[in-house]
């Protein structure tokens, strides 16, 4: 056997994967809510990755690649979203805005 | 030696991913939150090279590391990063709740994962020297997986329109869609507010 096998890389995404839920729910700044969000995307990448090493199959590569161009787009309208909240002047505080109202 | 080297890569590379998301979650000035999320990424890239995707390696560095962490970097300074304690404000029930949800999707995760695939988790496929090497990456992509590669590149430019949008409600301060109006009427209406209101005041004193 090489190096740690497939249980290993799977356990590492599983508690990061709780890591990054942990804080989206806990953090109240929407800038550490989008960066948790990234590590949660992060994990799902390296169990598609750990998969697909261990399938033989690079269909998992190919599906990381474009999590990846889909978490890219989510952070490019997250943070134009909080940018414009900030010209506001409304609260960055996730329990504070509770409308859709502008 | 081979696997000793394969095996101290492998833990060093995962406790600096566990650690740095660690501190992303746990800190509370957001810059060094952001600064976490770098050495996150790069050490996920390290595994990723242990799993012998050199591809998705190094366009994990290119567009995070590279593109969304500056980003994120910008943004902040920008904001000015005002610290925000991550165990402050709202109920403790709340912080519990989150700490019990956080640990039952972990429970469930381990245990989906150890009973539909406990069994065959340890013998993995021989592959070939080129497995997840750029150029076995791109003939994929513009053969089978041709469908998804034109996917991702509509979501890119959506969220491009998207993102310049955002910026440009902000910057007409609320009233994007009256701009080009209003720039026709502002002249007529900036004299006519001081006139109606001089000469509504100057009769009645």
């Amino acid at each position: 056997m090489r190096g740690p096998d497939t249980t290993w890389y799977l356990a590492v995404s599983a508690i990061l994967f709780a890591i990054g839920t942990l804080g989206v729910l806990l953090r109240r700044s929407p800038l550490i809510v989008l960066l948790s969000l990234e590590i949660m995307l992060n994990s799902g990448n390296l169990a598609l990755i750990t998969f697909a090493r261990q399938g033989g199959n690079l269909d998992g590569q190919i599906f990381a690649l474009a999590v990846m161009a889909v978490a890219a787009s989510e952070v490019v309208v997250g943070l134009g979203l909080i940018v414009a909240m900030a010209r506001r002047r409304l609260a960055l505080d996730v329990d504070k805005l509770t409308t859709l109202r502008g | 030696m081979g696997n000793f080297l394969v095996w101290v890569v492998w833990l060093a590379a995962a406790f600096a991913c566990l650690g740095s998301g660690v501190a992303v979650v746990s800190v509370t000035n957001p810059f060094y939150s952001a600064l976490a999320l770098i050495g996150n990424l790069g050490s996920l890239a390290v595994l990723f090279l242990l799993l012998s995707a050199e591809f998705v390696a190094a366009a994990q560095v290119l567009v995070y590391a590279g593109a969304v962490a500056v980003m994120f970097l910008f943004v902040i300074a920008y904001l000015g990063g005002q610290a925000d304690a991550p165990w402050a404000g709202g109920s403790s029930w709340q912080r519990w709740a989150a700490v019990i949800a956080a640990s039952a999707l972990l429970l469930e995760i381990v245990m989906v994962i150890g009973l539909k695939a406990g069994g065959r988790l340890s013998d993995e496929a021989d592959v070939r020297e080129s497995f997840g090497s750029p150029a076995e990456i791109g003939r994929f992509f513009l053969t089978d997986q041709l469908l998804a590669f034109e996917i991702t590149s509509i979501v890119l430019l959506v969220a491009a329109i998207g993102g310049v949008i955002l910026g440009a409600h902000s910057r007409a301060g609320g009233v994007p869609r009256e701009e080009g109006a209003g720039e026709r009427t502002l002249p007529e209406r900036a004299p006519s507010v001081p006139a109606t209101s001089v000469g509504a005041g100057v009769p009645e004193r």
